[in-house]
């Protein structure tokens, strides 16, 4: 029994597979009868209508709707040898407001996830301390704690498009970011409860998983505003984002933060381990490399219309997306139609939060002309998102980190949405 | 709540309360007694709070397995070049390949000299790793892939060592790296890195108002994704049930 609903959303599937059919889109995006034949959905009495839905305790952990099953996360196959050591990315252009459900948070591990039940989980602080501490679960949840709204970036996100534009849709191109509010305790007071020794400059954190995830951190970064998380959206961390204990370095690339964390060590130099030697420098045009190239600068995509996302519809239409910055709030995000001929400043709406993502949104309508979408961020400290070229200018296209620069989408006429570069 | 400076009192009482119940774990650094006044919102005031446990020699030695390059965390221990190649065909070759050349897209641990400035940089253990004991670190705690912190010392100093070979670092198959001579060992790519830098370098990012209006005359597009044709489409979905 395919209901008209049902058909629908099959031929917008089709449609989304069907690159090259010219007009296709806009034919198929009919969403009902507008005039002649009145609409069934509205004359006859459907199914949900009529007949008993499912009981309270059908879902006890509910789940998305079984019609929303297309918004999943998706990996990229060809990346990586194993899914064990491998990234998917979040559908973005499904998304609204700021707030990433934990269930499509993007995954990167190292060697797989670990399942640790949190009575078995056990948190070591050693080192240049006065006393090394083991805490429990229990312990941690004793203790004072914060609730942050932060974004999570992978300093690889867009890492694929530092020569050009290679993959439709900003699942992909800028997937490997993620917005939710954590619950946690200050790194802060678990270290004064061990008490760091004047001579400590750097922790070295370090995860339970079977790649024994770790990475150095500033001790500075770790007085200040990093958090020792259990919760995220308001329940217990999902496996795959470290659940029981993970770290949480606001506005720092995502790989410092150590999920399954089991031990800090304290100390006065880096251990320039294989997640800040080997990978996580910035290699450079010249042969050099930057490293501990923590921050993630400001940066923004339009999430719809993108290439999973078309526009679908004359007249009318939302335009979307996020902006962020890991040294502040977003202060402004500019939006051009036209290539970068001209820009608007974006209606941004929600909350406009320290080190979180930001949604913007540009009411416009179309009359069916070729778009050229790009935005623009601006955070609170001056800085102003450059251009991908700019970008190459300083950089290179070999430092497969840290690549924010400015992304263009194409919109052409039947409303398919590709990514494209432009000069 | 917070703001009545009787319920405040009777908080920071508590507070001290407790810090005063805790004889079980000796408190190193005597502090000044905290004056109960409210603190700043959001902000909890995280003096001692007795929580956690002393952690024991013994466990903080199983655990304590990282590696720097100054040598502190090296174990005790030596391996050959020669007792590494028979481990590494035994247990690396599968995904690194006999010679560190990599098998598919599993990781390339030897050559890629001079490629470091060309279209297609190899970033090896002998072209770009700036320290030795990385190599140890990462193979003490995350390999075999698969079969984690199974290896002992001795094996990873011979790993180590057949790793320096095949990256020409040591030529001579008698090679023994130990606890003892490891620090003396320098990898060739050392001096190439260097703190990040963008906030003098890219200055030029900051600053600056953006162009508004009639910015540019005309607009060429010049890449298109869909030319390369890798994107995951549907048909290669993952199904969900």
């Amino acid at each position: 029994m395919t209901s008209p609903r049902n058909r629908e959303s099959l031929s917008r599937r089709r449609f989304l597979g069907a690159a090259g059919m010219a007009g296709a889109g806009l034919a198929a995006s009919a969403t009902g009868a507008r005039a002649g034949a009145p609409d069934p959905l509205i004359t006859e009495v459907q199914d949900w209508n009529r007949y008993l839905g499912e009981g309270v305790d059908k879902r006890p952990y509910g789940m998305p709707s079984r019609h929303e099953k297309h918004v999943m996360r998706r990996d990229v196959s060809w990346l990586t040898a194993s899914p064990e050591s491998s990234v998917n990315f979040t559908p973005l252009h499904e998304l609204d407001g700021i707030i990433t459900p934990s269930g499509l948070c993007f995954e990167r591990h190292h060697g797989g996830i670990a399942d640790i039940e949190p009575a078995n989980h056990r948190l070591m602080i050693h080192g240049l301390v006065e006393k090394p501490l083991v805490f429990t679960m229990e312990d941690i949840r004793r203790m004072p704690r914060q609730n942050r709204v932060y974004f999570l970036e992978c300093a690889a996100n867009s890492g694929m498009e530092w020569r050009g534009a290679q993959l439709n849709g900003c699942q992909f191109t800028h997937g490997m970011v993620h917005n939710v509010m954590y619950t946690g305790v200050p790194l802060k007071a678990l270290l004064e409860e061990a008490g760091v020794k004047p001579t400590a400059k750097w922790l070295m954190l370090e995860g339970a998983d079977s790649s024994g995830m770790n990475r150095s951190l500033p001790l500075e970064k770790a007085l200040g505003d990093v958090l020792i998380a259990f919760a995220m959206n308001g329940e217990a961390l999902r496996p795959e984002q470290g659940y029981p204990l993970r770290a949480v370095i606001p506005g720092w690339e995502g790989n410092l933060w150590v999920k399954w964390l089991r031990r800090i060590e304290v100390g006065d130099k880096p251990w320039m381990a294989r997640e800040e030697t080997s990978k996580y420098t910035d290699l450079l045009a010249d042969g050099r490399s930057r490293r501990f190239t923590f921050i993630m600068d400001a940066k923004s995509v339009v999430t719809n219309p993108s290439p999973q996302a078309p526009l679908k519809h004359k007249g009318r239409n939302v335009l979307s997306g996020l902006a962020w910055s890991g040294r502040g709030t977003i202060k402004r995000v500019d939006v051009t139609l036209d290539g970068g001929k001209n820009w608007q400043s974006a209606r941004i709406d929600g909350p406009v939060l320290d080190k979180s993502l930001t949604r913007f949104y540009v009411d416009f309508d179309w009359a069916g002309q070729e778009l050229l979408i790009q935005s623009r961020a601006m955070d609170s400290t001056g800085y102003v998102q450059p251009t991908k070229d700019e970008l190459r200018k300083v950089r290179g296209v070999n430092s497969i980190y840290h690549n924010n620069g400015i992304q263009t989408w194409l919109v052409r006429a039947n409303g398919e949405t590709e990514n494209v570069e432009i000069a | 709540m917070s703001r009545s400076p009787k319920l405040a009192l009777l908080a920071g009482f508590a507070a001290l309360a407790v810090v005063a119940a805790g004889p079980l774990i000796a408190q190193p650094q005597k502090q000044a007694q905290p004056k109960p006044v409210p603190h700043a919102a959001g902000q909890p005031a995280h003096a001692k709070l007795n929580l956690g446990r002393l952690a024991l020699p013994e466990e903080i030695k199983a655990w304590d397995i990282d590696v720097r390059p100054d040598g502190m965390g090296l174990p005790p221990g030596k391996g050959t070049v020669k007792q590494g190649d028979e481990l590494f065909q035994t247990q690396c070759a599968s995904c690194h390949g006999e010679f560190g050349q990599g098998n598919g897209r599993w990781p390339v641990l030897a050559g890629g000299q001079g490629s470091l400035t060309s279209d297609r940089p190899e970033k090896t253990i002998g072209s770009f790793w700036p320290d030795l004991s990385t190599v140890y670190d990462y193979i003490r705690r995350a390999m075999p892939y698969g079969n984690a912190q199974s290896l002992s010392p001795d094996e990873i100093y011979a790993l180590t060592a057949y790793l320096l070979y095949l990256n020409d670092i040591v030529k001579d198959e008698e090679f023994e790296l130990s606890d003892k001579n490891f620090t003396s060992v320098k990898l060739p790519n050392a001096a190439a890195f260097y703190d990040d830098d963008r906030e003098t370098t890219e200055k030029a990012f900051w600053g600056k108002e953006p162009c508004m209006k009639d910015c540019k005359a005309e607009v060429k597009i010049t890449g298109r994704a869909a030319v390369l044709d890798v994107t995951p489409d549907s048909k290669t979905a993952p199904k969900v049930d």
